[in-house]
C-alpha cells in the first residue's frame, strides 16, 4: 500500500514509481516518523511534570495528526505543507507570541519568578545567626531507615560537649553513653538523598530555631521578616515594619515607598507600551535615530548592492581572464567571520594605533565625530557585505540568456541603454526579494553597531543615544542598561521595531510587483 | 526525576514498535540519556572555564571522601545571566561560582541564599574580601580571591614609583621627549570609557559614586554623580585628558593597553594581577605599586573586587552545597590550586601566606588595594556603568565637565528609579 499509488488524482502528473523506490520510501517514512513519536514522548514527560496539560494535549494531537496523515494514502497537499507549517509555527509564531505577551508584563531582574517564590526568597534571606549564640557540630541521624525515617539532628554543643537531640518538638538533652542507642548517623551520600527535608528541617528554640548550615555544623537562627497572611503583607519581626503586597507593580511597598528588592512577575498591561510612546529618554531621540536607523540600512544595502553588481558585471565578461581567480578573491570576505571582522575594523579606527590612521597618515578621530563614525561604520557594511551582493548577482546574470542583450545591440542599443532596459528589470526579479531581507537585516544589524562604535559618539549631554546608534542598539541599552534586565520592556519596544521593519517589507514587496511584469 | 525510567522504556517500546529493526539507532540516544544517574545525590557545580578545570580534582576529592557525585561544569559566557535564567527554571546548579558584584542583583532575583560561616572562618579570611561579599548585613558567598587595580611600571624605564600621578605624567614626559616611549600612561578608557578602570583617578579627586548609609554599606538613593565633588573631580580629570596633558586618551582601549605596555610604547600601565601574564611573557621588568593620586587629593581607591562561591538558593542539593561552599572551600589547599589557575591574591589569609612567598606580586597587589574599595554590588551600580564610561570618555576627549557629568547623573538617577 505506497501512497503514491492510491493517491488519487494528484499524483497522476508523475509516473507512478516502481515498486522497489516504494519500499524504499517505506524505510525512510516509519523511522522518521518513529522518531516523530520518540521526540513526542521524551518532550510529553516534562510536560506531564509541570503539570501543562494544555500542552500535553497539542502535542498529543499534533503528534497523532502527524502519525495519522503519513500513515495514510490521502491527503497529498498536506503532506508537503505538514513539516513546513509546523516549523514555521514553532520557530516564527511562536516565539512572536511569547515576546508579544512578554510585553504585557514586568519580566526581568527582580521580577522573574512567582510571589510564593519572592516570600520564600525574602525570609530566607532574612535569617540571620541569634546574636551571642554557638555554631554546633551536627550530625543528622534518624531512628529508622536511613532513606525513609524520621530526621533528627545530633547536636553537640562546642563548650559543653553536650549532646543533644533536637527535632521539630525542640531539643532535649541526651545523657552520656546515650548517643549511639537508637539513632542511625546519616553519611553524606544519604543525608544528600535527603538535601531538601534537612535544610527545611528547623529545631525551634526560645530565641528562633536550629538549623543546618551544611551537613556537619548548625547555627541558632531567626528570620528577621515573615509573611503574614492576614495583611498580605511582608513584616519585620524586629522593628514591626510592614512591606504591603502590591499586585500592580509585583513587589512588597512600604507605606514610605520603599520596595523590597525580591519582586514577582505580574501583568502590568500596556504600560510598557505606553512608556515606549511617552518617556522622554525612549522618544525624545527616536525621530532622529530612526532616520539614521533607515540611512544605515539604505546605505549598507544599496552600497554592497551597487558595489557586488559592478564587480559581478566586470567578473561577467569573457574577455577577463582569471575569472575563477577573481571571484574566489571577493568573496574572501564573506568566507571570514563577520565577529572577527568587525572587532579588526574597530580596531582598524583607532585614533593612534588603528592601520587606516597610520596608511594614511592622517589623524582622524574617526568614531568621535558623528559624520565620520557614520561614514565608517557604512565603509565596514560595504566591505562585509559587497561579496553577497556580488555572488547573488553572478547568479542572476548568468542566468540571464545572453541573447537578448545581443539582440538589443543588434538592433542598436547602446550599453548602457541594453543594460538599463534589458538586464537590469531582468536582474531585479530576481533580485529584489534578497534586496528587501537584506535591507531587514541591515535595518536590525545589532552587531555592525555594538561591535564596533557601540552607538558613539555619545553628544555630552545625553550618554543614552549617540549618533550610529540604530533602534536596536539604543533600545538594548535602555532595557539592559539599567538597573538590571527589563525583558518586558524590551519586548514591547521590538514589537515596535517588528512592526516598522514589516510596514517597510510589506510596502517593498508590493511593489516588486510590477517588476514582475516584466516576464509577463 | 523518577519518571525517567519509565520515560525510557516507554520510547523504546513504542519506537521499536513502530519502526521495526530499522528505527534500533534511532533510540538509542533516548535510552543512553535516560539511563544516567538521575538520583539526587549530586552535587552541581558551575564556575568559568579556568576555575572549572582548576576545581575539578578537588570536586572529586570531595565527592569521593564522602561518597556523593560532584559534578563541574564550565559556563564561558555570560556567566551571571546564564545562572539566574537557570536557576529560575529549576535547571540551576547547586553552587556557582563568581564575582562578588553579582550578589544585589542575584539576592533580588533569589537565586543565592546567605551562608552561614564560623568566627574562626570568618576570621581566616580577609577582612576586605569578606565586606565584599556581605550585603544588607548577611554574607552571601565565601570569598577565594581578590583582586584590585595597580601601577605597574616598566623598571627599565621608570626606576622610581611616581608618588602623585603628576609625578607620573612629568616622568613621562621625559622619556617621550627622549622618544624612549611614545604614549604617557597606558590606562584603558577606550571609545565609550571604561568607569572601573578610572575610579581610582575619580576618587583621588574627590568623587563618589554613591554615599554610604550608617551601616556602612552604599546607599542608592544617595547618588554621588552629578554632584558638586563629581564636577570638581572631573574637571581635574580633564587636564589629563587629550587636551591636557594627554596622559588619558581613547586611542589606548581594553584591547591595546597591556600590548602597548608590553610593546614598550609606555612606561606605565594601570591594571590588575591578570595583566601579570602578559607581562611575565613580554619578558619586562616590572614593578607593581598603588596608583597615584592627584597631588593633594585623597588616596587613589581601585575598586576591590572578589572571586567568591555562592549557594544558589534553588539548587536541588542545597545540603551538601552548604557544605561544599562553607566547610570545603575554606580550606588553604583549594584556595592555592584556585590560585594557580589564575594568580590573584587568595582571601583565604592561610593560603596567601603560603603563596606569597613563591610570589612577590601578591603582597604588591594587596598593597595597592589598601585604600580599596570594594566594587558596589548593589543592583543598582549596573546603572552606573554604562552612562559614568561615556561621560568620561566625552570629558577625555575634551566635552565640558559640569555639562557632562550633569547629564550623566540625570541618565544614571532615572534608570535607578525605574
Amino acid at each position: 500500500m505506497t501512497a503514491t499509488k492510491l493517491g488519487g488524482p494528484v499524483v497522476q502528473a508523475r509516473p507512478a514509481p516502481e515498486e522497489p523506490s516504494g519500499r524504499k520510501g517505506q524505510l525512510v517514512k516509519i523511522p522518521l516518523l518513529g522518531l516523530t513519536v520518540a521526540i513526542a514522548i521524551w518532550a510529553a514527560f516534562p510536560l506531564i511534570d509541570n503539570e501543562a496539560w494544555i500542552g500535553l494535549a497539542i502535542l498529543v494531537a499534533t503528534t497523532g495528526g502527524l502519525v495519522h496523515l503519513y500513515s495514510t494514502p490521502r491527503h497529498i497537499p498536506l503532506k508537503y505543507l505538514a513539516p513546513g507549517t509546523i516549523l514555521l509555527l514553532l520557530f516564527q509564531v511562536f516565539p512572536v507570541l511569547y515576546t508579544a505577551s512578554t510585553a504585557f508584563t514586568n519580566f526581568g531582574d527582580g521580577h522573574r519568578g512567582s510571589k510564593q517564590e519572592a516570600v520564600v526568597a525574602i525570609q530566607t534571606a532574612s535569617v540571620t545567626r541569634v546574636p551571642g549564640s554557638q555554631q554546633y557540630a551536627l550530625r543528622i541521624a534518624t531512628t529508622g531507615d536511613p532513606a525513609t525515617g524520621p530526621l533528627v539532628f545530633l547536636i553537640t554543643d562546642p563548650v559543653t560537649k553536650q549532646v543533644s537531640v533536637g527535632d521539630a518538638d525542640g531539643l532535649k538533652a541526651i545523657p552520656d553513653g546515650d548517643v549511639a542507642s537508637g539513632y542511625t548517623v546519616l553519611s553524606f551520600g544519604q543525608a544528600g538523598e535527603r538535601s531538601a527535608e534537612i535544610t527545611a528541617f528547623a529545631v525551634p528554640t526560645p530565641g528562633g530555631a536550629i538549623r543546618s548550615s551544611g551537613l556537619t555544623r548548625a547555627y541558632e537562627g531567626r528570620a528577621g521578616r515573615a509573611y503574614d497572611e492576614n495583611c498580605d503583607c511582608i513584616r519585620d519581626t524586629t522593628t514591626g515594619q510592614t512591606w504591603t503586597a502590591d499586585e500592580n507593580v509585583g513587589a512588597f511597598v512600604a507605606d514610605n515607598g520603599e520596595r523590597l528588592a525580591q519582586g514577582w512577575k505580574v501583568t502590568v498591561g500596556l504600560s510598557n507600551f505606553t512608556r515606549v510612546l511617552t518617556d522622554s529618554a525612549v522618544s525624545g531621540p527616536f525621530l532622529r535615530t530612526l532616520v539614521w536607523n533607515f540611512g544605515f540600512a539604505v546605505a549598507s544595502t544599496g552600497g554592497t548592492f551597487v558595489l557586488g553588481l559592478l564587480l559581478a558585471m566586470a567578473l561577467h565578461s569573457d574577455q577577463v581572464r582569471g575569472r575563477l581567480f577573481y571571484r574566489v578573491l571577493l568573496v574572501l570576505p564573506y568566507a571570514m567571520p563577520s565577529f572577527a571582522m568587525l572587532l579588526v575594523w574597530r580596531d582598524m579606527f583607532n585614533t593612534d594605533f588603528g592601520l587606516i590612521n597610520n596608511l594614511f597618515g592622517s589623524h582622524v578621530d574617526w568614531f568621535g565625530g558623528s559624520a565620520s563614525a557614520r561614514l565608517a561604520v557604512i565603509l565596514v557594511q560595504l566591505w562585509l557585505g559587497y561579496p553577497y551582493m556580488f555572488l547573488v548577482a553572478t547568479g542572476a546574470l548568468q542566468a540571464i540568456p545572453r541573447e537578448l542583450s545581443e539582440a538589443s545591440r543588434i538592433d542598436g542599443a547602446s550599453p548602457w541603454a541594453g543594460f538599463r532596459r534589458i538586464t537590469l528589470p531582468l536582474l531585479m526579479v530576481a533580485l529584489t526579494p534578497l534586496l528587501i531581507s537584506s535591507f531587514a537585516f541591515n535595518f536590525n544589524n545589532f552587531n555592525a553597531i555594538y561591535l564596533t562604535t557601540e552607538g558613539a559618539p555619545f553628544p555630552a549631554d545625553n550618554p543614552g543615544n549617540g549618533a550610529t546608534d540604530l533602534l536596536i542598539t539604543y533600545t538594548y541599552r535602555i532595557a539592559f542598561g539599567g538597573a538590571g534586565a527589563n525583558y518586558g520592556f524590551a519586548a514591547a519596544i521590538s514589537i515596535f521595531i517588528f512592526l516598522i521593519v514589516a510596514v517597510v517589507s510589506a510596502i517593498s514587496f508590493r511593489r516588486t510587483r510590477h517588476l514582475e511584469e516584466v516576464h509577463s | 526525576m523518577r519518571i525517567r525510567p519509565i520515560a525510557a522504556v516507554l520510547t523504546c517500546a513504542l519506537a521499536l514498535a513502530g519502526c521495526g529493526g530499522g528505527g534500533d539507532d534511532k533510540t538509542a540516544p533516548g535510552s543512553g540519556e535516560s539511563a544516567a544517574p538521575a538520583g539526587q545525590n549530586e552535587l552541581l557545580i558551575w564556575a568559568d572555564d579556568k576555575r572549572s578545570a582548576a576545581l575539578k580534582p578537588f570536586a572529586e576529592k570531595f565527592g569521593a571522601e564522602n561518597g556523593v557525585t560532584v559534578k563541574v561544569q564550565a559556563i564561558s559566557k555570560d556567566q551571571q545571566t546564564t545562572f539566574v535564567t537557570a536557576s529560575q527554571q529549576g535547571s540551576g546548579p547547586d553552587v556557582m561560582v563568581g564575582a562578588h558584584d553579582w550578589i544585589g542583583n542575584l539576592v533580588q532575583n533569589g537565586a543565592i541564599d546567605p551562608v552561614q560561616l564560623s568566627p574562626e572562618q570568618t576570621s581566616g579570611l580577609n577582612p576586605n574580601a569578606l565586606k565584599a561579599v556581605t550585603f544588607n548585613g548577611q554574607t552571601y558567598g565565601v570569598p577565594y580571591a581578590m583582586e584590585n587595580l595597580a601601577l605597574i611600571r616598566n623598571t627599565d624605564l621608570a626606576p622610581q614609583a611616581p608618588a602623585t600621578i603628576e609625578a607620573l605624567v612629568s616622568e613621562a614626559g621625559k622619556l617621550k621627549a627622549a622618544k624612549k616611549v611614545s604614549e604617557t600612561l597606558c590606562l584603558q578608557v577606550g571609545q565609550n570609557g571604561d568607569a572601573y578602570h578610572l575610579y581610582p583617578l575619580y576618587s583621588s579627586a574627590g568623587g563618589n559614586l554613591f554615599g554610604t548609609s550608617a551601616n556602612g554599606d552604599y546607599d542608592p538613593k544617595n547618588l554621588g554623580v552629578g554632584k558638586p565633588e563629581s564636577v570638581e573631580a572631573f574637571k581635574k580629570i580633564a587636564t589629563l585628558g587629550e587636551k591636557g596633558s594627554g596622559a588619558l586618551k581613547r586611542s589606548i582601549t581594553p584591547e591595546n593597553s597591556i600590548a602597548t605596555f608590553t610593546g614598550k610604547k609606555c612606561a606605565f600601565l594601570v591594571s590588575g594581577p591578570w595583566a601579570i601574564t602578559d607581562v611575565k611573557k613580554a619578558k619586562l621588568k616590572y614593578d607593581i605599586s598603588p596608583v597615584p593620586g592627584f597631588d593633594g587629593g585623597q588616596p587613589a581607591r581601585p575598586f576591590l573586587g572578589v572571586q567568591s562561591f555562592y549557594v544558589a538558593s534553588k539548587g536541588k542539593n542545597k545540603a551538601l552545597a552548604q557544605e561544599f561552599v562553607t566547610n570545603y572551600v575554606t580550606t588553604p589547599e583549594l584556595a592555592v590550586a584556585l590560585y594557580e589557575a589564575e594568580p590573584r591574591p587568595p582571601a583565604l589569609t592561610a593560603a596567601f601566606d603560603q603563596v606569597k612567598a613563591q610570589d612577590a606580586d601578591l603582597e604588591k597587589f594587596i598593597a595597592a588595594g589598601k585604600d580599596g574599595q570594594p566594587l558596589p554590588a548593589i543592583p543598582e551600580m549596573a546603572a552606573i556603568w554604562d552612562p559614568f564610561g561615556k561621560a568620561e570618555a566625552a570629558v577625555i576627549g575634551g566635552a565640558d565637565p559640569a555639562k557632562t557629568i550633569t547629564a550623566a547623573g540625570r541618565t544614571i538617577s532615572a534608570a535607578i528609579s525605574k
